[in-house]
Formats: structure tokens, C-alpha cells, sequence
């Protein structure tokens, strides 16, 4: 029997997505290995039936890394992208319903912070700021609240003018209740898509940041950190950088998928 | 043309002041001394003052602002602290390497986009299109930070085909290229294909098909033309993340040019350094994409450019 599936990027996504998450919470509890312990005798082993996926320069357990780099990854990205989305959606309200200089004074800001090309802005703030989490959740927030921003204006100002919206003000509606009832649920779809796009996003950029030594701090097990330092040893021991290669990869494969997926089904391209 | 030529210039000032001003800000209001930074927290006092004075920075934010921006008029973004060289030399020296690359890996990316994307969209649905639609979902959702030790790996290590690291003639350039060009080619061959599918659609694409043209040469010669807006649209977009990107793929290939210098910049605390390289990736990026919009007024005669 065929079941034809209507959404396959949705369903792909799902699957992927629900994967990692479940990986990330079981996995270390399941996998008991500790990936901070040290074992100078299995340094840069191969994979083995204790080691699945090997041990580091350090002779570190490979799968536990990855498992509780899943846990940063996938933490620090829906943190980053719940906060982004409430400020950014905060700041692209206020604007597209003040108008005039406000709303003029907001774009040119986003703007401003939109010509510092992709993580740029991250990495100057981090580099000030200084390495660990708080501070690279904030250089991450920094650069992400902007897309939300845009769409959540964009959407306000066209949806202000509808019909059903125009009868709620002439009945009296205030400002903060059209808002909430009215305008934001309008944007929920797409702000769906943006954020799970942003998921996938803000776990690359956090990687990068780790892999350049601006985020997570060694030994604190990171994606990013591992790959850096995976790379010294490319050629005796490639499972060393495969295996968190493949765990950034794969997560934003399929927070990509659905994304793809939601938009498909909201009618909205993020 | 000139005219708008002119008024986009102009309109680039409040976004350089803008730019300029946010990047002093981050160096100079966020909660961190560089100087003790730069000692280290064991530093005599005296060793912190003197640094502070020979940086300026004993003087008030609004003074150091204004000189920062003169500085800026001129051309001067300050000297290095650990190179003892002024910035905008070490800037200069490596520039031409940066764009060298973002170049290659724009290349990169049109060649491989426009064949998967017409392959696609020739035939959506069709086995040749699942096939360079999965490269296409595989290539956006790769890492910069994976697919260049992969390529490493691969091209350098195992066959030994190509140098590992460093610049120098061609084949220095390829797999960093690759490494930089694959996302964009992936997002680009995804679009072409929905523009291709959208196009063939069209009232002037059956004319096409009815004068006696051949599908083929009907998509080639008037379905691919009108595809090219959307794909100038998306480079577009994306230069920012290819500019961005060149700073990882620097790192990873340890290409010389301002992506390294910054990163190396941050691990040393050399601030006037951080500061310059920020700035000229942002002023870069926002002439680049002026640059992209005439260039949409030139594929695209509907856009008009008054």
C-alpha cells in the first residue's frame, strides 16, 4: 500500500526535527557516557561497540558530546529566536502603528543593523562582550531581531486596513486590544515560518561562533568547538569532525524542511 | 541615470554614519575594558592609564566619537596595536584577497545554480529534478564549517588533487570557492526552478511554443531571460551571508584576508584592528548591494530608475 503524502517537506521536518529534540532529552540519559571525562588511552580511537562514534584527542566520548551538544544547540537557538521574535515583533508593531517619524526612525535602525552582512554583527559583539553563553545568546539576539521586525510591520501596515480590522476601531477597540486580538494573529503564519527558518539559522550561527572561538568555551562540549578542534586531525581521525558535522547539518536540514513545510501549508514564503 | 547615480551615492551617507556609529558604539559603550582586556586583570595601574591615554581613551565619548569620524573622513581608522602599523595598511593589504574569494565563490555558485536550476524546472516532477532539488536542500543545510574540512578531506588528503590551505594561484582558490559558493547555488537553483515553472506558464512562452520553437529553445531564449530578475533579486539578498560567509571560509582555509585579520584581531584584543574590519565588511556590503540594484535596472528594462 502507497500512502501519498501531501506535504513531504513537512512530514520529513517533523520527523528530523522531533528526532533531534528527542535525541537531545533522552539521549544523554540513555547514552551514559560522560563527555567531559578524560581517557588518555582511547586518544583519538576509532569507533568501537563502547565508543559508537569514537573518542577525541583527549580520549572523550564522540556520542555524548554530540548529545549534549544538541542540548546547547538546540537551547540556545529557541531561546534566541523566542526573544527575538517578542522584541522584534514589539518593535515592528510600535512602528507600523505609530507611523510617521517613529516608524521612519525604527526602519532606518533595522536598516543600520541590516548592513552588517550575515553573523558580522554577532562576531563584533561577541568579541567585545567576551566568550560564553549569556553573551552569545545576546550577539545572537543582536543580529536576529530584525526579519521579525520587518514582517510583523509589513503585515500590520497591510493588515490595518481590512474591513474587519477598520469595524473593530470604529467600535472602539484600543490600540494594545487590535493588536492582540486582531492584527497579531494575522501574522502568526508568517512569523511561524520566519522562526523555524531562525531555528535552523541561529544554530549555524552559534556553531560558527563556537568553531571561531567567540561562543561556547572548550571543554563545555559545543558543535562549533568540536568541529574546530576535530580539525587538526582530518586525516587519522575524521569521525572526529563527521559526526558534529553531521548534527548541524541534519538539524537545520530539517528545521529547513519545516519551514518549507508550514509555509507550504499556511500559504506563506518566509 | 546619473542623476540616480548621484542620489544613491548621497543616500549611502546616512547609512555609512549609521554603520560607523554603531560599530564605535559596540567597541566603545559595551560593558568590557579593552585596556584591562588587552593587559590582562593583573596590570599595574600605572600601565592602564598610560594605555588609555596613548588609545584616547581617557578622553570623553563624545571627543573620541568626533575623532573617530574625522579619522574616517580621511581614510584613518587608527593604528594597530599589535602589528604597529596603521589599520587602514593592514586593511588594504588584504582586501583584494577577500573580494578575490567572495568573487570565486559567487562564480561558483551561478555555475553550478544555472544548470540544476534549468534541469529542474525543464522538467518538474521528473527524476532529474527530485535529483538537483535533494542537492539543492543537501547544499543550503551544509555548513560553511563542515563542507570545508569535508572538501579537505577529500580533494587534499585523500587525493591529493589540491593544496589544503593558503593563497596563491588557481587551484588555492577552488575548494574554498566551493566551500563559499554552495549555499548560494543551492538557494539560487531552487529559484530558478520556481521561476522556470512560473514562466512556462505564461501567455509569451505559449507564442513561443506556437511560432514553432522548441520547448527547449523556447525555455532557453525567453523563459531563462525572464527568470534572471528573480535570480539578481536573490544574489542580491544573499551577498550578505556570502560576505559573511567569506569570514569562516578565511578561517577554515586560512585564506589572508580581512575575515582572518578580524578573527586574529579579536583573539589578540586589537581593537582599533576589530573595529576597522567591521567597518569595512558593513561599508562593503552596503555598496555591493547598491551596486546590485543597478544592476536589476540593467537585466530588468521594466524597472524604471528614476
Amino acid at each position: 500500500m502507497i500512502v501519498r503524502i501531501r506535504n513531504p517537506s513537512l512530514a520529513i521536518g517533523v520527523t528530523t526535527v522531533v528526532a533531534i529534540v528527542l535525541a537531545a532529552i533522552l539521549g544523554p540519559m540513555l547514552f551514559r557516557a560522560d563527555p567531559l571525562s578524560i581517557d588518555l588511552a582511547n586518544t583519538l580511537a576509532g569507533p568501537s561497540r563502547v565508543h559508537p562514534f569514537g573518542c577525541d584527542a583527549l580520549g572523550r566520548d564522540v556520542l555524548a558530546r554530540v548529545l549534549y551538544g544538541a542540548r546547547l544547540s538546540l537551547s540556545i537557538s529557541t531561546v534566541v529566536v523566542a526573544i527575538s521574535l517578542v522584541v522584534g515583533s514589539m518593535i515592528g508593531a510600535t512602528a507600523a502603528l505609530s507611523g510617521g517619524r517613529i516608524d521612519n526612525l525604527v526602519m532606518r535602525g533595522v536598516d543600520i543593523v541590516l548592513a552588517f552582512p550575515g553573523i558580522l554583527l554577532a562576531i563584533a559583539l561577541a568579541a567585545i562582550l567576551g566568550p560564553g553563553l549569556i553573551d552569545l545568546a545576546i550577539a545572537l539576539t543582536a543580529m536576529g531581531w530584525t526579519g521579525y521586525a520587518r514582517i510583523v510591520r509589513g503585515e500590520v501596515l497591510t493588515l490595518r486596513e481590512r474591513d474587519y480590522v477598520l469595524a473593530a476601531e470604529s467600535l472602539g477597540a484600543s490600540r494594545s486590544r487590535l493588536l492582540m486580538r486582531h492584527l497579531l494573529p494575522g501574522v502568526a503564519g508568517p512569523l511561524a515560518v520566519q522562526a523555524t527558518f531562525g531555528i535552523g539559522g541561529i544554530i549555524g550561527a552559534e556553531a560558527a561562533l563556537s568553531f571561531l572561538g567567540l561562543g561556547a568555551l572548550p571543554p563545555t562540549p559545543s558543535w562549533g568547538n568540536m568541529l574546530d578542534a576535530g580539525r587538526a586531525f582530518l586525516l587519522v581521525a575524521p569521525h572526529l569532525t563527521t559526526a558534529p558535522g553531521l548534527a548541524i547539518g541534519l538539524s537545520i536540514l530539517g528545521f529547513n524542511l519545516l519551514g518549507d513545510g508550514i509555509a507550504q501549508k499556511v500559504g506563506h514564503r518566509a | 541615470m546619473i542623476h540616480y547615480l548621484v542620489r544613491r551615492l548621497l543616500a549611502l551617507v546616512p547609512v555609512a554614519l549609521g554603520v560607523a556609529t554603531l560599530t564605535f558604539a559596540i567597541i566603545h559603550l559595551v560593558p568590557g575594558d579593552p585596556v584591562v582586556a588587552m593587559l590582562g586583570e593583573t596590570a599595574a595601574p600605572a600601565d592602564i592609564v598610560g594605555m588609555r591615554h596613548q588609545l584616547g581613551l581617557d578622553r570623553p565619548l563624545l571627543e573620541q566619537y568626533a575623532a573617530y569620524l574625522g579619522g574616517l573622513a580621511v581614510g584613518d581608522l587608527g593604528e594597530s596595536i599589535s602589528y604597529r602599523k596603521p589599520v587602514s595598511q593592514l586593511i588594504a593589504e588584504r582586501f583584494p584577497a577577500t573580494i578575490e574569494l567572495a568573487a570565486a565563490g559567487l562564480l561558483v555558485a551561478l555555475l553550478l545554480a544555472f544548470p540544476l536550476g534549468v534541469i529542474a524546472g525543464a522538467n518538474p516532477g521528473g527524476g532529474a529534478d527530485l535529483a538537483a532539488m535533494s542537492f539543492a536542500i543537501v547544499g543550503i543545510s551544509i555548513p560553511h564549517i563542515y563542507l570545508g574540512p569535508l572538501l579537505m578531506i577529500l580533494f587534499s588528503l585523500d587525493l591529493r588533487w589540491l593544496p589544503l590551505t593558503g593563497r596563491g594561484g588557481f587551484e588555492h582558490l577552488v575548494l574554498p570557492a566551493i566551500t563559499l559558493g554552495t549555499a548560494l547555488a543551492a538557494i539560487l537553483a531552487r529559484m530558478l526552478r520556481q521561476s522556470l515553472i512560473r514562466v512556462r506558464a505564461s501567455d509569451y512562452m505559449r507564442t513561443a511554443l506556437s511560432k514553432g520553437l522548441s520547448a527547449r529553445s523556447a525555455l532557453l531564449r525567453h523563459g531563462l531571460k525572464n527568470a534572471l530578475t528573480s535570480v539578481v533579486t536573490i544574489v542580491g539578498l544573499q551577498l550578505g551571508a556570502l560576505l559573511s560567509g567569506t569570514l569562516i571560509t578565511e578561517m577554515i582555509f586560512s585564506w589572508p584576508g580581512i575575515g582572518r585579520l578580524l578573527i586574529s584581531a579579536i583573539g589578540a584584543r586589537d581593537y582599533p584592528v576589530v573595529e576597522g574590519c567591521v567597518l569595512t565588511f558593513a561599508i562593503t556590503y552596503v555598496i555591493v548591494n547598491m551596486t546590485t540594484d543597478l544592476v536589476y535596472a540593467i537585466v530588468d528594462p521594466r524597472v524604471r530608475i528614476s
